[in-house]
Parts: C-alpha cells; structure tokens; sequence
C-alpha cells in the first residue's frame, strides 16, 4: 500500500475528532476532582448534555442555544449532585454512581421523541485552508469550534491551576479543606462551582457527540465515554497535557485498529479491540511513575466529605 | 315483516359474532423481550414496530426493553408468564435458553423465539428473516456503483447471521463486477454510533467508496454523506439520514408476522412452526431504490427482487468456493438451510480471516 502523506494527515484528523469528547469531559472532571470531589456521574451528564443539545437544535434550530443549552442541561443535573455531596453530605461514589444511572434513565425518556430525527449540519471553520499545506492541511482546518477549544482546554486548565489565584483555591480546597477552611476559604461554594464546571465540560462533551460527531440521538449513545474520560484522569495522575496525550492515543488506537484491520494485518481482532484501553494505560502509567509528582499532583482529601463544624 | 325479521336476526348474529371474536381478540395478551432500548432506530425499533402494529390489530401488548441475555431475561420471562401474557416474543439470539426453560414451566403460554433453533416444548415456535435475500441486491448495487472497486463493509460479530450476509453480499457484487474487493471492519459492537462511524471513516480514507454494515447504528450512513460514498439503510429505511449516500435500505418487517401469530393464539389455532421468511413473504423488505442509480440497474434490481421472492434466483447458487478454493456448493446447485445456519467460512473474494 502507498503511504500517502495526506492519507496520514486525514487519519491524526480523525484521531483528534474522537479525542474531543474524552478531552473536554476529562479536563472538566479534572477541575472538579483538584477541589477533593469525586464524581462518578461522567457517563451521566454526558447522555444528559448530548440530548439536551440534540432536541434543543431539533426544537429551536439554533445551534448556539443547543450548544449553551447542554452545557447548562450538564450544570443542573450536577447541581443534583452538588447539593447531595456537599449540602446533605451524601457519599460522593454512590451519588455519582446513581448520577449515572438517573442521566442514562431520564435521556432515554426525554429522546424518545427525538429518535429518527435526521441531525443538522454543524458549520466547520477554515474549510478552505485544507488543501493547501500537504499533512498538516487537513489536521488544522475544516473542524467545528468545540474541536478548536477541545484541544485548547488543557493548556488553559494547566495555566488555570498553576498560575491563577483560583486555581490555588481549588488546589487547597482538594488538598486540604481544613486548612483551605481556616484561611477563610468557603469550601463549599468553591466545590460546588467545581462541580458545576465539570457538568458543563461533560454537557458539551456530549452535545459534540450528538451535534457534531455523529449527528442523531439514540439511546445510550455516548457508550461508556464517560467512564473512559474518569479513567483517563485518574491514569493521567490529575495533569490536563497528560490527558491529551492519553485521549490521543485512545482515540489513535481505536482508529488504528479499523486501518489494520481493513489493511488485512493479520492480528487477532480481539486484541486490535482491546489494544486501546491496555496501551493508554501502560502509556500513562509508564510517563506518571514519579511518586513524588503524584504525590503533588493527587488531590489528598478527594472523595472525602468535608463537613464544617463549628 | 318476514324479511325484516330475518335481516335482524342475520344482522344481529353477525353482530353476535363479532363481538365474541372482539371479546376474545381483546382478551388476548402479548408480550415482547427487547435486548436494547426501542429507540435504537435499528433491530428493537422494528421489533416494536411489529408491537404496535399487534395493538393496532387490537391486543394487548406489554414489552419489557434492555433485558440482558442472561439470569435476567429467565427472570422476566417468568414474571411475563406468571401475569397473565398468553405468547411471549424473546427478541434476540442470546435468549433461546431462556425461552426453552421457562416455556417449560408455563406449557400453557405460547413462546415464540427470534433467530434461533431450539424448539424443544411444543409451545415454543422460532422465527427469523432471510436478511441475506436483501444483502444479494445490496451487492449487486455496489458491484455496479462502485468506481475504485473497493467496498468496506462494517461487521459486528462473527456469527453465522453476520458471515452469511457477508458471503451473500460478495457474491453479488463479484457476479456484476469481478475486479471488487471487499474490505471487512469488525467494530465488535452492534450499537454505538461513535465506534461505527470512526470504522466507516477508516474504510472511506482507505478507498472504500461503498459502504455496506452489519452493525445498528445510522452513525455509518452518515458519515458516507460526509464523505461523499454510498452506502445502505440496515434494518429501517436510513435515507433521511443521508440522501445522497444511501442508495436503498433493507427493512425488518416483522408487524405481519406477529399479527398473525397473535391471531392464531386468539383462534385458537396456533401451533409450532419454525418460520424463515424472506423478500417473498414480506419479511424482509426493500426501501425505494435512489434515483442516482441508472436506471438499467434499477429495473435489474427490481427484476432481481422478483426474482428472489418467487425463488428463481437463489443467493447461494453455486459453483460457490471457499476463500482456500475448496468447493462449498456445486454447480446448479443452491446452498440448503442447514449450511445457511452454520455458515462460518467466507467465500472467495472476501479479504481477511474471521475473529476467532
């Protein structure tokens, strides 16, 4: 077979389009697990975010009110989750765990109406550009604005929690709530705004994939993302630049597998499959071996209740 | 006054009559076991596309949805038995076990098992569709279509179901275009939009500009629009999805199927059967043929549904051979039902080997 080099560029294009939802679900998460959060309900504010956006754009045929419409959709059912960790002092696996559970449940009833119903087409940027530098033409241009600040967002998470005041905050929140209490730090306020990003960041994820990725709504369909973007943040030991690299190499290796397996490379197809969840794993566990920088990096109180007494 | 009389009373019998039969017809109970939720837009959609069309013809209907093939599906099963339901539908492969035990235990409720081939109490009946009837003309067409030869086809797992469609489809394209090759993508899933469409990317990028699937989803169809290839509706008819890629779909129908079967529950008059339906029966059905096609391949295809229905033509005539060149059907020869059911070899001209 002959290599072409715009063949090579138009399959990274294809890699980084299906990082996209990992990356913004796995940075969101990110935030909320630095302030000491876990929560599990990924997979559920994903479903909830890729129906809201898909009946909103069916609905009211604007793409922007879809867009802001399921992040908001993602804030208000992690707000659920919010109140119940952080006000009723619930455990933070079970509620997110049941998070889940509830945003599979109440998509499907939601998307009922919506099912069958042909999506639209979501304006790309730079379409022109494309063919006009070999490689890296069709990598770069031609993508919708959500690929663009995917692949922005963990640069602006990494400057965002080392560089800004906020950031700090939410780093002493996770690390130490006690302490972060004493300083005259609102623990829970600065948790809940936490929470609530990480449900706009899962929202969108999921309204990429129901809006641009692969236009439609069925049931179901973010088919375990969500459980792959927490994953991704916990083997990228809490570091956004290690995410990407993670989710590129996830979404590299899924779609590796299809051209091996459509080139007739005659490897069990069984283990092209699985090579993506054991390569990004191994990749990420072998690049954050450093005890001492997970260590700094792993927020120490998360999953923790924090419960001001006084 | 004598005819008045008589009228009345001939109408009033009618009358009598039909509403002993709606009385009955009414009293009637089915239920339907889905393995995904209805609103897939592919297999349990048209299932429950059958359903309604039961309740239209005025039953009951119950249906329990994302019952795994497992512990589980005997527990519905028996709960569905036990509250009053006189035939049970069990939609899919993975329940024929199930089906088999608990219709053991409720000899006086009539299973009817998808797909599968064990019948061992007389109140269990299978039924399934000819699907690889409707891959014949979906080979024809990308044999015909096809400009760089090369067709992908988006596979989920290997069964004999999936490997027959394959073998059907090939034969097909090679008898109209012997130069094509068919690329084989198993994206081990039968549902998740993401995967297929990122498997249909990856045979696209590699020259495939016909995608055919075997997988639910219309994510592939969609990005064959994207793309600019064609390729074909599975299960529902998948062409408002993609107008320009999709050339035609091949359907499930199952709503004749279970009225009938409900009806004869009503009457009375149901008994075992093992059903294997196809374009002649109505089972499987072609959606309307696109109007980028020529229109010589059109009324080929056309002739070649014909053809199917009244049995003239067979997908699996031979001279067949395997991909090693061993002989699987002579000449004059058409494949019987039996090697169709086990089928888990490709024939020639199909690249790759099965997942083991």
């Amino acid at each position: 077979m002959i290599i072409d080099i715009n063949f090579i560029g138009l399959i990274i294009a294809s890699i980084m389009a299906s990082a996209v939802p990992l990356i913004l679900a796995s940075c969101g998460e990110l935030i909320t697990e630095r302030s000491g959060v876990l929560n599990l309900g990924v997979e559920g504010m994903m479903i909830i975010g890729a129906i809201s956006g898909f009946a909103l754009m069916t609905v009211t045929g604007s793409l922007i009110i879809a867009v802001f419409g399921a992040m908001l959709a993602g804030v208000l059912i992690s707000t659920i989750f919010a109140f119940l960790t952080q006000t009723l002092i619930t455990n933070h696996v079970a509620t997110g765990l049941a998070l889940t559970i509830f945003g599979i449940g109440i998509s499907a009833m939601i998307g009922k109406n919506f099912v069958g119903i042909p999506g639209k087409e979501f304006p790309v940027l730079f379409e022109g550009l494309k063919d006009t530098i070999p490689l890296l033409g069709p990598i770069l241009f031609g993508h919708s604005i959500v690929f663009y600040f995917a692949f922005a967002l963990p640069f602006i998470t990494s400057y965002f929690l080392k560089k800004t005041k906020i950031g700090l905050i939410v780093r002493a929140v996770g690390d130490s709530p006690e302490s972060a209490s004493n300083q005259g730090i609102n623990v829970k306020l600065v948790r809940y705004a936490c929470i609530l990003y990480g449900g706009a960041m899962s929202g969108l994820a999921g309204a990429y994939l129901s809006m641009i990725y692969t236009p439609q709504w069925i049931e179901n369909m973010t088919g375990g993302r969500g459980w792959i973007a927490l994953a991704l943040v916990v083997f990228s030991t809490w570091n956004p630049i290690k995410i990407l690299i993670g989710a590129m190499i996830f979404g590299g290796l899924t779609i590796i597998q299809f051209h091996m397996q459509a080139i007739g490379v005659r490897i069990p197809v069984q283990f092209l499959t699985a090579l993506p969840y054991i390569v990004t794993i191994i990749v990420l566990v072998v690049i954050s071996r450093d005890s001492r920088k997970i260590r700094l990096s792993t927020p120490s109180s998360l999953g923790k209740s924090f419960h001001k007494d006084n | 006054m004598h005819k008045f009389l008589i009228r009345s009373f001939v109408s009033s019998l009618v009358l009598l009559f039909t509403l002993t039969v709606a009385a009955v017809a009414k009293d009637v109970k089915a239920a339907f076991v889905y393995i995904g939720p209805t609103g897939d837009h592919g297999w349990t959609y048209q299932h429950d596309v059958g359903r309604k069309a039961v309740e239209a013809a005025g039953f009951k209907t119950t249906y329990v949805e994302g019952v795994p093939e497992s512990a589980d599906a005997e527990r519905v099963l028996r709960q569905l038995a036990n509250s009053g339901h006189d035939v049970i539908f069990t939609t899919s492969f993975g329940y024929m076990n199930p089906t088999n035990k608990v219709a053991k235990e409720f000899p006086n409720v009539k299973f009817e098992h998808a797909t599968g081939y064990k019948r061992e109490h007389p109140n269990v009946s299978t039924y399934a569709a000819r699907f690889y009837e409707g891959r014949t003309i979906l080979g024809t067409i990308a044999g015909t279509m096809t400009k760089s030869n090369i067709i992908g086809y988006v596979a989920s797992f290997p069964i004999p179901e999936v490997i027959r469609g394959i073998n059907s489809f090939t034969l097909a394209a090679q008898k109209v275009n012997p130069n094509i090759k068919t690329k084989i993508v198993w994206a081990f899933t039968w549902y998740d939009p993401g995967k297929e469409a990122e498997a249909a990317k990856a045979l696209i990028d590699q020259g495939a500009d016909v995608i055919a699937q075997h997988t639910d989803s219309t994510a592939i169809v969609q990005m064959a629009e994207k793309a600019g290839v064609y390729a074909f509706g599975q299960a529902s008819d998948m062409d408002k999805f993609a107008p320009k890629a999709v050339l035609t779909s091949v359907e499930n129908n199952w709503g004749p199927y279970y009225v009938d079967r409900v009806k004869a529950v009503a009457n009375g008059t149901w008994s075992q059967k093992d059903t294997w339906h196809g374009i002649g029966d109505g089972m499987v059905v072609i959606s309307d043929l696109d109007s980028q096609m020529p229109a010589d391949l059109r009324s080929k295809v056309k002739k070649l549904q014909a053809d199917l229905a009244s049995g003239k033509v067979h997908s699996f005539t031979g001279p067949i051979y395997d991909q090693k060149g061993n002989l699987m059907v002579a000449e004059g020869k058409t494949a019987d039902d039996g090697m169709l059911a086990g089928m888990m070899t490709y024939v020639k001209g199909v690249e790759g080997d099965i997942p083991k």
